[in-house]
């Protein structure tokens, strides 16, 4: 199951991409994956292993005892519990070594890319260096602060920056796209990543990892689950788990005594089988794997988080911080408008708009084209006699194209209001006072104005007129609207930077129904908002790439660095999105709240569970002295060592059976924490309590008929 | 008027009066526990006990304080009963012996009032005013104290201060207990309640014989007894006494005062920490789980279920007096094994296996529903640090019970909290059983035997103090366990409670949102009682199944 | 306080100075102001509610006791109690109301030995009563909690009457009304339960015998 199958479909438009589908779907559990782990599972039967997790290791201590207790006093009984008490650490360990194991694989095929590197290292590069001494050295070998060149077809020996030069890098080995993307010194795409091949061109790298501690080798680390260590929450779930560990193992050991009063003396295989089934085992068997499951559900996302911590303190978040360009908006503004000054009819200004952005291959330009073709039905045409596009340059401020036709020469130009007028006064026009306040109100609503001048020369007269206003306008993201409120609802709240003015950025702001903005945003801003956020208590989630984003990702509690973005940006984030896509903060959100209610919901199946168990158990050990205890035997289960044998081996099967819930996570709908709790409560908790008592009985069904435990 | 009418009238016009008092009392106490001012009696107290009234205390401080107070207090009380005979209005009583001293202290200390003596035979009035009900006042009031402590954790942000064990001790004792107790003592006395310090004294009978007269100031104690959740009796018959408890509504007066306190705090802590919201859920919680068991108890004892001796009879009145009747007994015995009061108006070990099972499981229950005075609310707020842990989890975030997170170290106080009185319980009540001797004590055979011992070491550790009587406790074996496990099972649990105070203190608090999980609604209440039947279900189960239930389902 | 003290030292010392002061309000003031308000206000229900009959006190209203025939011989501790037909009969007590030792059987509620209590009692109260077994009301057969009940129900009195008249020679009709005279309703109307004080009953008895 996927985190985003229940969403509802986002709607694509004209020009919008549809966001992007996500590669991997949930991860399905392969029963192949079953049986290979197996051998792992056993290994992790080794006590020193075992201990680390209190709930099964006493499983496992039990297992021990029972089975000396069966070798010396054989029955088919104690047998099967002996056996079936294995098979529950083996289980347990199975779901981990499986977890693991999806680990496994993915560190394999990051292990084949690496291959055995030499890096051409330069000895005393300075900048400008043309022709620097070089030698071969093994990657291994490489420093911090080394340079190395990189060429056409060698892959780059370690993480570094670009110092110089400009390349296209194939990146596929760790995001798997295989698009190439460009690298270049200086600015914010200047990091390159160990193992990632140079398609093209030259680039001098300056290393900035030391060797074993690439990019590369900590992906490979991460998904492997070597490096895992217990998040806070997990930690906080194992005392609770251990405590009630030994209220049950006092509740049982203490029974004894009692029960000899009752002259129902117990065997030591009954009081184990009794300890196993009440202890936490569904959870305490499956907590680790959740935990590893949920760091390889951000990896199968292309998100590789540095610790486990970053993940649950995404579910945590309170606040989180966008930037408007790329995640809320569209990369660049569209025509949405055409407004033309008074005595102008609205086709004449389409049409010079349309004319004078036909060349245009701006994605500003070709947007006013799009506008007038749907909106006025003016089809893109060949342009008869000369014309000449005139690009944008920095000192013009404007594009447009000179048409020259029979000697009359039209100059058609749209640009920067001021650019403009300032051309139509050189030309002897007299822009009419209503173009000011236009532009101004364009401005006003969040959008750019752009105005359109035509200049005339027939006759040897020279016309200069203002045609109207292009209104340009940022577009946000189709169903970013949704995704808000939906954000909103879980209780997270939005908030938008920009370097836009705050008219604009109201604007937009509005439009995409974020919750709050951060305007001309200086990175000193954004710092003093996500400390003003959690000096409030709050958790904060941002994304970003560039150098000057670094303090920020390093303050905020889950910082999200693109894997497109320097490394300083991504040393100080706690995350790299590899696939570069600030969108994906909202789903490494939701990967967070999942991990954590798998976990909660789990644990209350896990304890749920111990009802019934109680109901099959206690009227089969108490039964024969207290006959009318039989009474509690509700489901009718065939005799006392059947009733005790089905609830140990539905025991150890619910762990099977909830394996691969634990590996892709309970279903997770964004919305109020009401409304979750109620879901998860009937399922899990109603669910939890129900589910045995029809499982046990069965399993009693089945094997009332071995002989020996009729 | 027939019985049933009058029953639910009575229960009715109880709960009224809880809903009176809610508001005020809770509002009051809240006062008393955030004022910066002392009164002047208050300063002058402070100056003769020489503790500096204005010091903020860290948790470990608070808690050394409450630990060297209950220290004195045994030490105090134990150094008074085996001294006894030297002082004025022994009635000429022995000491006391060390053993039954021994567990005498450590029960009023500890809140329990667990009486392996007799009242009447054993103790002088002035062990018994100036000694027990001492205790009475304080013990009660280290309660409030501790919980206050609890709350302070809630609601301060950033600081390793709790507040001032020593000014809340006094305050609760001088602005709460003794004026309610004086009141209400004299109402006592205007029913019936004796209250003198005469010596046994023999008066004659209708036909001629002798009957002994027991005087002492019983109407004093008898106020706090209830009221601060003590529930030890001046006499061994206790509130079923015609001198402690005269008529029916003194009886409702008692059970009124027995819950008040722990019934009204909910309010103090939704004052405190500024949301009355989380105060009524704690209260409905504590509400629910106190009907139910009116009900049972109440249905129980109607219908004789499963008492071969109650048909036989044509009705459970053995250890019941004429003048409370089924209804008002069974009203008594769910309040007074739900307040960890254990003063008794009846008599539980004659109760049929459903409403003694009953009184056993509601102290199971920690105390909680409302529970003692003070300790009621920490042992609820507990549980809903629990409740709160899991469910916060399946809302997908780091759970966080009133904007404070619950971490591993939080969690580790709540566990080990849960922990420890179950451990007590069981290890006690196993310990008994595997002895021989120890088992020989019961007075009844079979489960009902077994429910006895189980009684005595669930009641001690959950410091009520009530008894399936029968039980022969009085000897040097159940008079040590069981004062161990009264002082393991009070001062263990407030270890954890100040400690969790301490780590909450120092949060700074998250803000509430959409996604934070709602503690005031009525989903929270469901599933907080949820949690606290099902965990103490689980943990209880084989034992109540080998005692009320085997003897129940016979 | 001395400063050259370890703190834990102090600290105790502290608590007991803290424990004393507390034991002076709650321990001394405290029941020594209830005790004067209480002995000024309710001088006789604070003295334990003694009833008196020409100067001689016959016990305490609210404490049961028995209306036993005299002792065949006071010396023997082993004879049993004989109730003297002539009185209303009490509750049994599981202390023989003797108030040094109040308290309850605490027998389970499937003790056999309560089961035999009962059924001993119901035969015997059955016998001495003149009625049939299952007449006899569930009061007249269960000891109370505090073993000094100083009540029965209705029932239990109405049940008596006849004996009871019968051994004084009055007519049944108005002991019956002697009876109903006597049943104390419940408190304020709907607290605990109706009942009659046996005391009370039985005084009045002997007053209307002269």
């Amino acid at each position: 199951m996927s985190l985003t199958t229940d969403r509802p479909p986002v709607p694509t438009g004209p020009g919008v991409p549809a966001p992007e589908p996500h590669r991997v779907s949930g991860g399905l559990l392969d029963p192949r994956q079953l049986l290979t782990s197996f051998p792992d599972a056993c290994r992790k039967l080794d006590p020193r292993v075992m201990a680390r997790n209190p709930v099964m290791f006493v499983v496992e201590v039990g297992a021990v005892l029972t089975t000396l207790s069966a070798a010396k006093d054989p029955s088919v009984f104690a047998w099967v519990i002996t056996v079936w008490l294995w098979l529950t650490v083996v289980f347990a360990n199975l779901a981990e070594a499986v977890a693991e194991g999806r680990g496994k694989a993915q560190a394999e095929t990051l292990r084949k890319t690496r291959t055995e590197t030499v890096a051409r290292r330069l000895t005393g590069w300075r900048h400008g260096d043309r022709a620097p001494a070089e030698e071969s050295v093994p990657a291994a070998n490489l420093r911090l602060g080394d340079h190395v060149v990189v060429e056409a077809g060698q892959v780059i020996p370690g993480d570094g920056d670009v110092v110089e030069g400009i390349a296209s890098v194939d990146e596929s080995a760790i995001t798997g796209e295989s698009a190439p993307v460009i690298r270049e010194s200086g600015g914010d795409r200047s990091a390159v990543t160990g193992g990632t091949k140079v398609l093209s061109d030259r680039i001098v790298v300056k290393i900035t990892s030391k060797p074993g501690e690439t990019f590369i080798d900590r992906m490979i680390a991460l998904v492997e689950g070597a490096s895992r260590q217990k998040t806070p929450n997990e930690i906080a779930l194992n005392i609770l788990l251990a405590s009630l560990t030994v209220v049950f193992l006092l509740a049982v050991v203490t029974l004894q005594p009692m029960a000899v009063y009752a002259g129902a003396e117990q065997s030591l295989v009954v009081l184990v089988a009794l300890v196993v089934a009440l202890i936490p085992t569904t959870i305490g068997a499956l907590l680790s794997a959740i935990g590893i499951a949920g760091m390889d559900r951000l990896v199968q996302r292309n998100v590789l988080a540095m610790s486990g911590r970053a993940v649950e303190a995404a579910g945590d978040v309170n606040t989180l911080l966008l930037d408007k360009t790329g995640t809320i908006t569209l990369g660049n503004r569209q025509a949405a408008e055409f407004l033309p000054v008074s005595g102008i009819d609205v086709g004449e200004l389409a049409d010079a708009a349309q004319l004078s952005s036909l060349s245009d291959e701006t994605p500003e330009g070709r947007s006013v084209v799009v506008l007038a073709k749907d909106k006025y039905g003016l089809r893109g045409r060949e342009l008869g006699g000369h014309a000449e596009f005139v690009p944008f340059t920095a000192q013009s401020r404007m594009s447009g194209v000179d048409l020259t036709e029979d000697g009359d020469r039209r100059e058609l130009r749209k640009g920067a209001a001021s650019a403009v007028m300032h051309w139509i006064r050189e030309n002897g026009g007299h822009p009419t006072a209503e173009v000011g306040p236009m532009a101004d109100a364009i401005a006003a609503g969040g959008g750019t104005p752009l105005v359109v001048g035509e200049v005339v020369h027939r006759d040897g007269e020279t016309i200069a007129t203002v045609l109207g206003v292009i209104h340009l306008k940022d577009v946000v993201k189709a169903g970013m609207r949704e995704r808000f409120a939906e954000l909103r609802r879980m209780g997270i709240r939005t908030v938008m930077i920009t370097g836009d003015n705050p008219l604009t950025a109201k604007a937009i702001a509005e439009e995409a129904g974020v919750d709050d903005f951060l305007a001309e945003a200086t990175p000193e801003d954004k710092m003093a908002l996500i400390k003003r956020e959690q000096a409030g208590g709050k958790l904060v989630a941002m994304t970003g790439d560039g150098t000057n984003d670094a303090p920020a990702l390093a303050q905020a509690d889950v910082g999200v660095a693109m894997n497109t973005g320097t490394s300083a940006a991504k040393e100080a984030g706690n995350m790299v999105d590899l696939d570069s896509n600030p969108t994906k903060l909202i789903e490494i959100v939701e990967i967070g709240k999942q991990l954590l209610i798998t976990r909660g919901a789990l644990t209350t199946f896990s304890i749920a569970n111990d009802v019934a168990k109680y109901f099959a158990i206690i009227p089969a050990m108490f039964a024969v002295a207290y006959p009318g205890l039989d009474k509690l035997n509700v489901m009718g289960l065939h005799s006392p060592t059947s009733a005790i044998a089905s609830a140990i081996i539905f025991n150890a099967l619910i762990i099977v059976v909830l394996i691969p819930l634990a590996l892709r996570g309970v279903r997770y709908r964004p919305s109020s924490a009401s409304k979750l709790l109620n879901r998860n409560i009937r399922v899990y908790g109603v669910g939890g309590l129900i589910l045995p008592f029809v499982g046990i009985k069965l399993i009693d069904l089945v094997i009332q008929f071995i002989p020996g435990l009729r | 008027m027939n019985d049933t009418l009058a029953g639910w009238l009575q229960i009715t016009v109880l709960i009224a009066a809880l809903a009176l008092t809610y508001r005020p009392l809770g509002d009051y106490m809240a006062r008393i526990l955030t004022a910066t001012r002392h009164l002047a009696v208050e300063k002058g107290l402070y100056r003769l006990g020489g503790v500096d009234a204005e010091a903020d205390q860290q948790w470990g401080a608070y808690l050394r304080s409450v630990l060297a107070f209950s220290a004195v207090s045994v030490l105090f009380l134990y150094g008074f009963q085996r001294l006894q005979n030297h002082l004025l209005l022994s009635l000429g009583f022995a000491p006391v012996k060390p053993d039954q001293a021994f567990n005498t202290a450590a029960s009023f200390v500890t809140n329990t009032n667990w009486q392996s003596y007799s009242g009447e035979v054993t103790m002088g009035h002035l062990v018994q005013m100036a000694g027990l009900a001492v205790q009475n006042f304080v013990s009660a009031a280290v309660g409030i104290a501790v919980v206050a402590a609890l709350i302070r954790g809630f609601t301060r942000r950033r600081t390793d201060r709790v507040g001032n064990f020593w000014v809340d001790l006094t305050r609760i004792v001088v602005r709460l207990l003794v004026p309610m107790a004086f009141v209400f003592a004299i109402v006592l006395v205007a029913m019936g309640a004796v209250q003198n310090f005469h010596g046994i004294h023999e008066i004659g009978t209708l036909v001629g014989d002798k009957q002994s007269l027991t005087g002492g100031p019983v109407a004093s104690q008898e106020a706090i007894k209830e009221l601060g959740t003590n529930g030890g009796g001046f006499y061994n018959a206790n509130a079923a006494h015609p001198f402690e408890n005269p008529n029916g509504i003194s009886n409702i007066l008692e059970i009124y005062l027995l819950l008040v306190i722990s019934f009204s705090l909910p309010r103090t802590f939704g004052k405190m920490v500024g949301d009355h919201r989380q105060g009524y859920a704690i209260l409905a919680v504590m509400g629910l789980i106190w009907a139910a068991s009116v009900a049972l108890i109440t249905v129980n004892e109607l219908h004789s279920v499963s008492s071969t001796a109650g048909h036989s009879a044509g009705g459970m009145l053995e250890g019941k007096e004429q003048r409370f009747g089924i209804w008002a007994s069974a009203l008594f015995a769910a309040s007074t094994t739900l307040t960890s009061t254990g003063a008794v108006n009846s008599f539980h070990d004659s109760f049929s296996p459903g409403g003694g099972g009953m009184t056993i499981f509601n102290m199971m229950l920690g105390e909680i529903a409302p529970g003692g005075t003070g300790s009621g609310l920490y042992g609820i707020l507990i549980l809903a640090v629990i409740a709160v842990f899991v469910a916060g989890l399946m809302v997908g975030r780091t759970p966080e019970y009133l904007g404070k997170k619950l971490g591993a170290r939080e969690m580790k106080f709540a566990s080990l909290y849960i922990l420890a009185t179950p451990a007590i319980v069981l290890i006690g009540t196993g310990a008994a059983m595997s002895l021989k001797g120890e088992r020989a004590a019961m007075l009844n055979s079979g489960p009902h035997g077994f429910s006895e011992v189980l009684y005595a070491f669930t009641s001690a550790a959950n410091n009520n103090g009530s008894a399936f009587a029968g039980i022969g406790v009085n000897t040097h074996w159940y008079n040590t366990a069981l004062g161990l496990a009264m002082l393991f099972g009070r001062f263990l649990p407030m270890i954890f409670v100040l400690a969790l105070a301490g780590s909450l203190a120092r949060q700074q608090p998250v803000p509430v949102t959409a996604g934070t999980l709602p503690t005031h609604r009525p989903q929270f209440v469901g599933l907080l009682t949820g949690v606290i039947v099902i965990v103490v279900g689980l943990t209880y189960f084989p034992a109540l199944a080998l005692g009320p239930l085997a003897e129940g389902l016979h | 306080m001395a400063s050259y003290l370890p703190p834990a030292v102090r600290r105790h010392l502290s608590a007991l100075r803290m424990l004393l002061v507390l034991t002076v309000i709650t321990g001394v003031l405290y029941p020594l102001a209830v005790t004067g308000v209480a002995q000024a206000a309710f001088h006789h229900q604070a003295n334990g509610s003694v009833v008196t009959q020409n100067g001689m006190s016959v016990g305490s209203s609210l404490l049961g006791q028995s209306f036993d025939l005299p002792k065949k011989n006071p010396n023997n501790p082993d004879e049993a109690a004989r109730p003297d037909p002539k009185f209303f009969q009490p509750r049994p007590s599981a202390g023989s109301y003797d108030p040094l030792a109040s308290g309850a059987s605490n027998l389970g509620p499937n003790s056999p030995d309560l089961v035999k209590a009962i059924d001993d009692r119901r035969a015997a109260v059955a016998a001495f009563d003149g009625v049939s077994p299952e007449d006899v009301p569930a009061d007249a057969l269960t000891a109370s909690g505090s073993g000094l009940d100083p009540d029965i129900s209705t029932a239990y009195a109405y049940e008596q009457v006849d004996r009871v008249a019968a051994a004084r020679g009055l007519s049944p009709r108005q002991v019956h009304t002697l009876v109903a005279d006597h049943v104390h309703g419940r408190d304020l109307g709907f607290l605990g339960e109706p009942r009659v004080n046996v005391l009370d009953l039985n005084r009045a008895l002997n007053a209307l015998s002269g």
